[in-house]
């Protein structure tokens, strides 16, 4: 035990003496959250729109000042034709283009069934989707309201469909919310993961390993002993950005804090596992960084942060359960945002359980002395 | 002088082949980000699994129950008996959405009265929530619709919707030109950074300072293999994209190839800057990692698209190169658009690019301190 106070006494000492890394370790990370948390967001908001009113009739003009006082929309320009629209959205200085055709008014009070066409930039294709989507019921409500000037009583309205819309947890539906508990996670894992994967092989690379190798130190002692620094620094993180959450973005948690640095611990040490794994398999910390690099982007990418784990192939959806990452965002999402108790996060608990024991004692059984 | 140069290269080209495990992963990156964008993750919603409330009980209120399920985008879990068991399923995560249908459905429905349903969702998830709900909302109104017999008016306007650049609403067209941009920023920023911060920390920086060679050439001959590796996985990219997901090049080669070059400069002139601040792989690591990789990915347009950032960030966001680079591979590729359309974005890569230079020149440090 006695040893054990001596590595982890040893491995603080070079943490806090390295100035730059201390601060990319503290500062840098909570000034990612902060940006991370703001810039995060799948909305789809100020889609732009270019209209091409060949109409000019009383009605167009309707359509258009509604298109106008909608949020959603900002008339990037008015244009005399289509090919001149086309031009602007192939500088991408427009999403949407509304075309109204000359006879618009006309064809409608005859009933011929007037055609709009909209032109959407549809390289991102779930942000055009969703702004089509828009414009569609902004036209569609116009529609109602064109017919019901016309012929009163001859619309179909939903509105006497009453359906009431209540979102728990985030009445606001506020995408920081969100974000913050994941993110915080996610920055605490990616840390801890890289910093453990260059530390043995630094130690490697610069010789001093071999002077660790001929004392006495046995191997789990040292593997803990580098464990234990780390897991204190992805703590620390965590209890920053969870009061980072608190004052700056203003969510309120629910659940029990105990339950979420209860379960932080475990998921570092599963983390910290596999971080000091890799530190075995590299010669050099280039080689450490980059392997770690590479399971942290598929970890990230497949951590349900960004985009939800249930729109995977079924097949996808399994590789998420040796994802420390995975489980840790879900449950400081279930803990943090909706008061989950123990009984809620029983399997990621299960799985991370093994994933701990899983690395942990890869770690200690390849990690050699002899060189 | 250029056989010195070459030889120099020759050994930086030993040290990249030299290390398998790291050239295996500089290929494994890329190959694995497109397959994981490509087949693995979607922000659509697939199979939302929701619970029914149902005070009803009837024909009528199994009838909306089928219609929901019909679609197949939306799996009824099962149906709940009480108000007091709703959290449970949204705690341990099972369920998204609950909808409650009221005692006298059937007489809403049928005699026209008003109609009143609920809907609750888990907002703690905003995005799947709120399309959830617009979701199930017009399904509804749908059913209503369908249930009341009503047939379109008279007047009605028809919308033709067309979508251009991406008929086939493929989600790899928004990606392919991402991963491009952090591909070549992995390789030529943060690999280039690392590389050099190794021989400061290991010291043999020094014994090359003090070797005939000039400090410039060393530098350059340092950087050009990276350039190289990361121009092949680059165009590695591409070629994937457009053979396995039918991503095409619209534009001019010429113009893409020659972005991409300009764009591997902008970033090795960037990990050159870092690796003139930093002293150690690790410090190394960390700022490019944090400072540059990070950024990159998350407010350039490549994940999130930048006109639904607050304002700080949109301005954030015009610093950063990759928004530029993205915004003309996207313009290029997809497009194809010509040199006139991108000009400004070129411009202004290249002023960024003088500028890093000019800055990892300053900071260079020739002499042992």
């Amino acid at each position: 035990m006695r040893t054990l106070s001596f590595i982890v006494q040893k491995e603080f000492i070079q943490i806090f003496r390295n100035k730059p890394i201390l601060f990319m370790m503290t500062v840098l990370p909570i000034i990612q959250l902060i940006v991370l948390a703001s810039a995060a967001s799948n909305e789809v908001k100020d889609v732009r729109v270019v209209i091409v009113d060949m109409d000019y009739s009383e009605s167009s003009r309707d359509l258009v000042s509604r298109i106008n006082y909608n949020d959603r929309f900002i008339i990037a320009a008015f244009s005399k034709s289509k090919a001149e629209a086309e031009g602007i959205m192939q500088r991408d200085e427009t999403d949407l283009i509304l075309e109204i055709p000359a006879d618009f008014e006309q064809k409608f009070i005859r009933k011929e069934r007037p055609e709009l066409q909209i032109l959407a930039n549809s390289i991102n294709g779930q942000q055009a989707t969703l702004g089509t989507g828009y414009l569609r019921s902004v036209i569609g409500m116009f529609n109602a309201d064109l017919t019901e000037a016309v012929m009163p009583g001859g619309s179909y309205r939903s509105g006497s469909t009453r359906i009431s819309v209540r979102n728990w947890y985030n009445p606001e539906l506020s995408y920081s919310d969100f974000m913050v508990p994941g993110i915080l996670a996610e920055l605490a894992a990616l840390l801890t993961i890289v910093l453990t994967a260059m530390n043995v092989v630094r130690e490697r690379e610069m010789g001093t390993i071999e002077q660790i190798n001929v004392t006495p130190i046995k191997k789990w002692e040292l593997i803990t002993g580098k464990l234990i620094p780390f897991l204190c620094v992805g703590l620390v993180l965590l209890s920053v950005g969870l009061l980072v959450g608190r004052l700056v973005f203003q969510i309120q948690y629910q659940g029990s804090l105990i339950l979420m640095f209860g379960y932080a611990i475990l998921n570092l040490v599963a983390v910290l596992g596999l971080g000091l794994l890799i530190s075995n398999f590299a010669d050099t910390q280039q080689q450490a960084i980059f392997v770690a690099f590479f399971f942290v982007l598929v970890f990230i990418l497949m951590c349900g942060l960004f985009t939800p784990i249930e729109s995977m192939p079924t097949w996808a959806q399994y590789f998420t359960i040796p994802n420390p990452l995975a489980h840790i965002i879900s449950v400081s999402r279930k803990i943090l945002l909706k008061g989950s108790g123990l009984s809620d996060i029983k399997m990621e608990i299960i799985y991370t359980f093994g994933l701990a024991v899983t690395f942990n004692s890869l770690a200690i059984y390849t990690y050699k002395k002899q060189t | 002088m250029i056989n010195v140069f070459k030889a120099f290269v020759r050994k930086e080209v030993y040290h990249i082949l030299r290390d398998r495990r790291t050239l295996f992963i500089l290929f494994g990156v890329p190959i694995a980000q497109v397959m994981i964008f490509g087949y693995a993750i979607t922000n659509e919603f697939r199979d939302a699994s929701i619970h029914v409330l149902d005070h009803a009980g009837d024909q009528a209120s199994m009838k909306l129950v089928q219609h929901l399920q019909s679609s197949g985008n939306i799996q009824v879990e099962g149906l709940i008996r009480s108000e007091s068991l709703i959290e449970d399923g949204f705690k341990s995560g099972i369920t998204k959405l609950v909808l409650v249908i009221p005692e006298d459905f059937s007489e809403q429905l049928y005699r026209g009265s008003d109609m009143n349903i609920q809907l609750l969702a888990d907002g703690s998830d905003p995005n799947n929530a709120s399309t959830l709900v617009q979701y199930i909302t017009a399904m509804i109104n749908d059913f209503r619709r369908e249930e009341a017999g009503f047939t379109a008016g008279a007047y009605q306007i028809g919308v033709e919707t067309r979508m251009l650049y991406n008929p086939q609403l493929i989600s790899a067209y928004n990606f392919i030109p991402g991963t491009i941009a952090f591909i070549l920023l992995m390789i030529s920023a943060m690999m280039t950074s690392l590389t050099i911060a190794r021989e400061k920390e290991l010291g043999t920086m020094e014994i090359l300072l003090v070797s005939p060679l000039n400090p410039f050439l060393i530098i350059l001959g340092k950087v050009t293999p990276y350039a190289l590796l990361s121009f092949i996985n680059a165009i590695l990219v591409v070629v994937i994209g457009y053979f396995v997901f039918d991503v095409p090049v619209l534009g001019g080669m010429t113009l893409l190839l020659s972005t991409c070059l300009l764009y591997v400069v902008t970033a090795l002139a960037l990990g050159t800057l870092i690796s003139t601040v930093s002293t150690t792989q690790q410090d190394a690591m960390m700022r490019s990692l944090m400072g540059l990789m990070m950024p990159s990915m998350l407010l350039s347009g490549f994940i999130f698209p930048i006109a639904s950032m607050p304002e700080v960030l949109q301005i954030i966001s015009r610093v950063v190169p990759a928004t530029y680079f993205i915004r003309i591979l996207k313009g290029v590729m997809l497009r194809g658009t010509g040199f006139g359309f991108v000009a400004f974005e070129i411009s202004i890569l290249a002023l960024m690019t003088a500028l890093f230079l000019f800055g990892s020149y300053r900071n260079f440090k020739i002499r042992l301190e």
